[in-house]
Formats: structure tokens, sequence, C-alpha cells
């Protein structure tokens, strides 16, 4: 039996009996849909070749796998970011714990108020950059979130917002399944900053769709929860216009599994996208970047950065592609992800790709994998710095080349204090 | 201050004897220099005091006011007092010069049960050392020794030895790499440093940076052994005559 028929088996065993949900004629079209494309993609397996370093069985399984709730007991990350909250608790939109959904320059509503409506203008956006993003490589998870999901956030731009939007995602039933689905459309010329911070269930499947039209700008800044037995499979699907702009970030520690899925779209000459990470692993880590960029425009410039600090037996991965087509010239495309291994348990396992019909183009590409440098912590102790916050400093040092990636100083500022934080809080 | 007696130190992981029985004593308020060809295990003994990985005392002792100091953790041998100029200061990418430096001066009070400095302390005082070492804001914001010029990562080490203010300093080779006005700032450091309190070891090939930082002892190494012992004059001897004769005498 081949892998595809065997996929397609086990994955309409796993879906006998679901049903997309209820909603308006439109949406309803556009879940069937999805959930068409699963079912003949069949769900994740781990011989497909783009899961062969992550193992998808506990994102594919009926139940998730029960996830205690962990208090870390500090103050929730943005604390100190004047934006609208919007909370979500095990996945499900808290309108009590959240602001008033209004602010200047956007409309913001809840999909499941959306799917109701006979007409709306995320007819044409909901699902339909996931479905461009399953070729040529499918994610099913993704196409399970278009079909399955009830809640999330639909956002139209239509001026330059400063004060960011901010997801907040509780967690307080150790068993909770979360099916988040957001789309944000953006008028040309507009900007927009979304921020996303917390575990948000024990097991947490996200998309994201952006449409980043002419001139637009779009950043985004994500903290991932700390819960230690969570899992999530986030996905981000972007399309760019002329001169328009998409930056993103996302900050990982604990977890027992994340992987992140980023697939973007160059579309208008002179566009400019930037994906960057930093995560800390200890133990039971297993963390998964899986990155697609198309350039197919003219003098694009695309930049991913990805820093990893493991140790106690974590696996770090990175799978990233650029793919350049044949007119997309004076391509400028950089890759660069390392990882630091703390000791000779944890792992790193990378795969940079780049597939490039254009001539006239610059891609780079670095993969590293080390420990610590022992000169440089030999020089530190020297003066008197113990072992500890000497590899600390460095460990940090290290992130922070990733943080810096983040345009706005104080939305770095909080994530470079919080990873000093832990760093600290780790050494006991 | 700073005692050694017939220290003997190989390479861990092979079997290369370098230091074979050195013995030196440096006194409070004194100033010792160490000549000696290369490959003679001058920077072998500096990073052994220090407490580097990598070496082996097979035999012998070496203590700082009393204390084993081959017991003890690099960064603990720091806060007794002991501080290394390194001859190939470490970049370290990432890390400000600055952060660096707070850090280390509060790591070695805290290890000495004293008050940390704060932070406007620190500050004015890093900014008045930094000023007469000729060393800007700029390079104070930098990482660590990244883009630093050869005379700069020197500047850079006597800066952080004034901030530490060490008792026992040990020099390896600071003055190599330096024009004459870089040397003049170094040996103008160091020479503010000296005190009654305080020893200094100056590892050097060179009587230039003698004639600066006048030694009470020189001593010779070589082959691993302190082979001759005298005043300021032994070094001019070197100076003019190189190591053979000396070499050859105590052969
Ligand atoms: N880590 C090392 N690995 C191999 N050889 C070493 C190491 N450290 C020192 N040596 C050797 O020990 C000897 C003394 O070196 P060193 O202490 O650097 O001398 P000096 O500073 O007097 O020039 C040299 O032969 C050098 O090659
Ligand atoms: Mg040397």
């Amino acid at each position: 039996m081949s892998l595809l028929v065997q996929k397609q088996e086990a994955t309409a065993a796993l879906l006998d009996g679901v049903s997309v949900p209820a909603g308006a004629s439109w949406i309803t079209s556009i879940r069937d849909a999805a959930m068409a494309r699963v079912v003949d993609n069949g769900l994740p397996h781990r011989r497909d070749e783009y899961w062969k370093y992550t193992r998808p069985d506990t994102l594919t399984a009926q139940d998730p796998v029960p996830a205690p709730v962990f208090d870390s007991g500090e103050a929730p990350m943005f604390d100190e970011i004047d934006r609208l909250k919007v909370v979500f608790v095990d996945g499900i939109f808290d309108a009590d714990q959240s602001d008033a959904l209004e602010g200047e320059g956007f409309t913001i509503e809840c999909l499941s108020d959306v799917a109701q409506k006979d007409i709306h203008w995320a007819k044409d956006l909901y699902g339909q950059l996931e479905a461009k993003g399953q070729d040529p490589v499918e994610r099913p998870l993704a196409s399970l979130n278009t079909a399955l999901a009830e809640d999330g956030i639909v956002i139209h731009v239509t001026g330059k917002v400063s004060r960011p939007v901010s997801f907040i995602y509780k967690h307080e039933d150790e068993n909770s399944d979360a099916i988040l689905h957001h789309v944000v459309k953006m008028e040309e010329g507009t900007s927009f900053t979304l921020l996303e911070n917390g575990p948000a269930a024990a097991r947490f499947n996200t998309v994201l769709e952006v449409d980043v039209p002419d001139n637009a700008e779009f950043h985004h800044v994500r903290a991932q929860g700390r819960d230690h037995d969570r899992r999530a499979a986030t996905h981000m699907f972007a399309r760019l216009g002329t001169e328009s702009v998409f930056k993103c970030f996302t900050v990982t520690v604990n977890g027992v599994l994340t992987r992140n899925e980023c697939v973007l779209e160059l579309t208008g000459d002179d566009a400019v996208a930037h994906v960057a990470g930093a995560c800390v692993g200890d133990g039971e880590f297993s963390h998964d970047d899986t990155v697609f960029i198309t350039h197919d425009a003219v003098n694009c410039e695309s930049r991913q950065v990805f820093k990893k600090v493991l140790r106690n037996g974590a696996t770090g991965v990175f799978q990233g592609k650029i793919l350049v087509k044949p007119d997309a010239q004076k391509t400028d495309g950089y890759q660069m992800s390392q990882s630091l291994l703390l000791d000779d348990d944890s792992q790193f396992l990378a795969k940079p790709e780049l597939e490039i019909y254009a001539d006239d183009v610059a891609c780079s590409h670095g993969s590293t994998s080390g420990a610590i440098d022992e000169e440089g912590l030999f020089y530190l102790r020297a003066r008197g710095v113990p072992k500890d916050i000497a590899t600390d400093l460095m460990t940090l040092a290290f992130l922070a080349e990733a943080v810096e990636e983040i345009e706005d100083e104080a939305l770095a500022d909080c994530i470079l204090t919080r990873l000093e934080g832990w760093l600290e809080r780790r050494r006991g | 201050m700073l005692e050694i007696k017939g220290l003997k130190v190989k390479l861990e992981d092979e079997d290369k004897q370098i230091l074979k029985g050195v013995d030196l004593k440096v006194e409070a308020g004194k100033v010792h220099a160490i000549m000696g060809p290369n490959g003679s295990g001058k920077s072998t003994l500096s990073y052994v005091l220090s407490g580097r990985d990598g070496y082996e005392v097979t035999d012998g002792e070496a203590t700082l006011d009393g204390e084993d100091l081959l017991d003890m953790e690099p960064e603990e041998r720091a806060a007794e007092g002991l501080f290394l100029a390194f001859q190939y200061p470490v970049e370290i990418p990432g890390v400000s010069n600055m952060t660096f430096l707070r850090t280390a001066v509060n790591a070695q009070r805290k290890a000495r049960d004293e008050e940390e400095l704060s932070a406007t302390d620190f500050l004015k005082d890093i900014r008045a050392k930094a000023k007469t070492l000729k060393i800007d804001a700029d390079m104070l914001k930098r990482p660590v020794n990244m883009g630093f010029s050869g005379g700069e990562k020197k500047r850079n080490e006597i800066l952080q030895m004034a901030m530490l203010e060490p008792k026992m300093c040990i020099l390896d080779e600071t003055d190599s790499g330096l024009d004459v006005d870089a040397m003049k700032l170094v040996s103008e450091g160091v020479n503010a440093l000296r005190d009654e309190g305080r020893g200094f070891l100056v590892i050097t090939h060179y009587q230039r940076l003698l004639d600066h930082i006048k030694p009470d002892v020189v001593h010779i190494m070589a082959d691993g052994r302190i082979v001759k012992t005298g005043g300021p004059e032994l070094a001019l001897e070197v100076e003019n005559n190189g190591y053979a004769d000396i070499l050859a005498e105590t052969a």
C-alpha cells in the first residue's frame, strides 16, 4: 500500500463522523473544499518529506495528550505595551476578558459571527492563502484548521494603526484542543501590528492569513506559552504586494512540541519579508520552524533569522526554503539558522533549501550548530563572572541577534528582558 | 603575595611537559618581569595560574596570599584578586563591553560579600577610567573586543584591570603590537595602579615596556624553568645581547 493510500485511509477513519461547522453558504463551501483537501492529501505522516524530523502523531491523533496548566507566576508578556486585548480561553473567544472589539483604522470581528453572515469580504481571503500555500508542499493541518475552525479573529485594516492588537491565549483545561483561524486583510498603504502570546491549549492548531497589498506594512510578534506539555502547530500564510513589508518574530520557551510554519509569497516588486525566531528548549522539547518563501517579483528582499538554544536532549528543526521564480530578478534572499547546543544530548536538524530559476539573484544561507565558545567562557570567568552567568550572557547574546529583527524597540525589549529573566530563573 | 613552588605542568591531552619546575615569589608592592624566548612557557604559566582548561599540574603549588590558587575555579581566583591581561584578548559577540564589565565587577563584589556597585557609580567610574586610556563611549558599547584593533584590545585589558582593582596583576605581552603612543597609555595605566598592596608580573620581550614600567626583579624563563633572576639590568642585557649568552651560561 502506498504511503498516500495509507494516509488517506487513516485520515478517513479519523474524520469519520466529523462534519464542518454550520455557517453561511460561502464559508461552508470553503470549509468543504478544505476538508476535501485534507481527505485527498491525508494528514501528515512521519514518512512525509517535511515531517521527517518532527513526529506528527500527537498532532493528528483523535485526542490531545493532556497538558497540565503551568503557572509561571510572572506578569503576562506584553503587559507593559498599550494594546487592544483579545482573549481566548482554551481556544474560545472570551468577550468578558477582552477589550471592546473596536479601534481606529480597522474593523475587528469574531469568526464565529462572520461565519453566520450571508455576505462578507472574508470570503475572498478565508482559506484562500492557505489553499494556495498547499502547493508545492502540502500542509494538511492548516487545511484541517480551515475546515473545522469555529473561532478566530477577522480584521480589516483601513489606515495606519499604531496601537497593536494583541491575541492572548489562556490555557485552563488540561485536555483542551483548540483550533483558531485568523484573517487580516489590509488596504494599500496601511500598517498594522499583531501580537500573540500564551499557550492556548493542550493542543493548538492555528492559521493566520494576511493579505499585505501594495505599500502596506504588517508586523507580527509572538510569544508561545511556556506550559511544558503543550503542543502547537501554527501556520502563517501571507501574500505581499509591491513595496510592502511583512515582518514576524516568534519566541518559544518550553512546550513539548511546536511546529511553526510560515508560507510567504512575494508577488509585488520591491517587497520585504523578514521571518525570525528565537527558542530555548530544555529536555522534552521539540521545536520546528518550517518556512517557505516564494519570490515572484523583481527586487524583493527576504530574510530568515532563526536561533535555537538547546539542552538536556532538546531537539530543534529548521526547514527553510527560498524559491525564486524565473522572473524574480534582483532577488535578495538571506537565510540563517543557528543552534547553540549546551550539551551533547541535544540536536539540531537543519534542511536549508534554495531553488532558483532567475539568474540575477543574491541568495545565501548558513546553518550552524555549535557549543558555547570555550575561549569566551574562560575569558569571562577569568574576570570573575561565574560559569553559569557567563554561559547565560553568551546565550542571551546569541539569541539577541534574532530578537534584534523586531523593528519596534519596546517590543524587542519585552522579549529580551523576558529571555534574560528566564535564563536567570533557571539558574536558581 | 604570589608564591609558586616547583610548578610542573603538562598538556592534558598530550604527553608534553611544558613547565618543568617553576619557582617564583612576587611580593606586594613589587613589579617582577619575566622574559624568555618564544615557547618557553610564559603564557602557559599565566594560564595555569588563572585556571584555564587543558593543562594538568603534575607537581608543585601556587598560592595567592596563602590561598591555594590551583584548587579554585577561574572566577574564584579572580575574586581573590588575580588578574591576567591576556596576550590574545578574546572577542565575545553580542555582549557589550559595558555589560561585561559591570557583570564582572559586581560578580567579584558579590563573591567577596561586598555591596554591588550602583549603575550610576559604575558609570562614573568607568567613564573616568576609560577616558585616561582614550577609550571612547563607542568602544564601551561595542561587543567585547569585537572589531577592536590590536592596540584597542590591549587598552581594553588595562581598563578591565583598572575597574577590577585586583591585587595580583599578570600582564602577558601587553606591549606586543602597540605603537609608541599606545605603549605610553598602557604603561601609564599600569603605573597608576602601582601600589604597596599590589603585585605585578609582567611578561614581555622588550626593554621598551620596562623603560616605562620599571621592574624590581627580572626573571629569564627558558624551556619551562626560570633560569636566571636579577635586577633591571638583566633586561638590558637581553635587549643588547639576546638570550643566547644567558642560555649558554645556564645550560
Ligand atoms: N594548548 C596547547 N596545545 C599545544 N601546545 C601548547 C599548548 N599550550 C602551550 N603549548 C606549547 O607549550 C610551549 C610553551 O608555550 P607558551 O606557554 O605559549 O610559551 P610562551 O608564552 O613563552 O611563548 C610551546 O611549545 C607551545 O607550543
Ligand atoms: Mg606567550
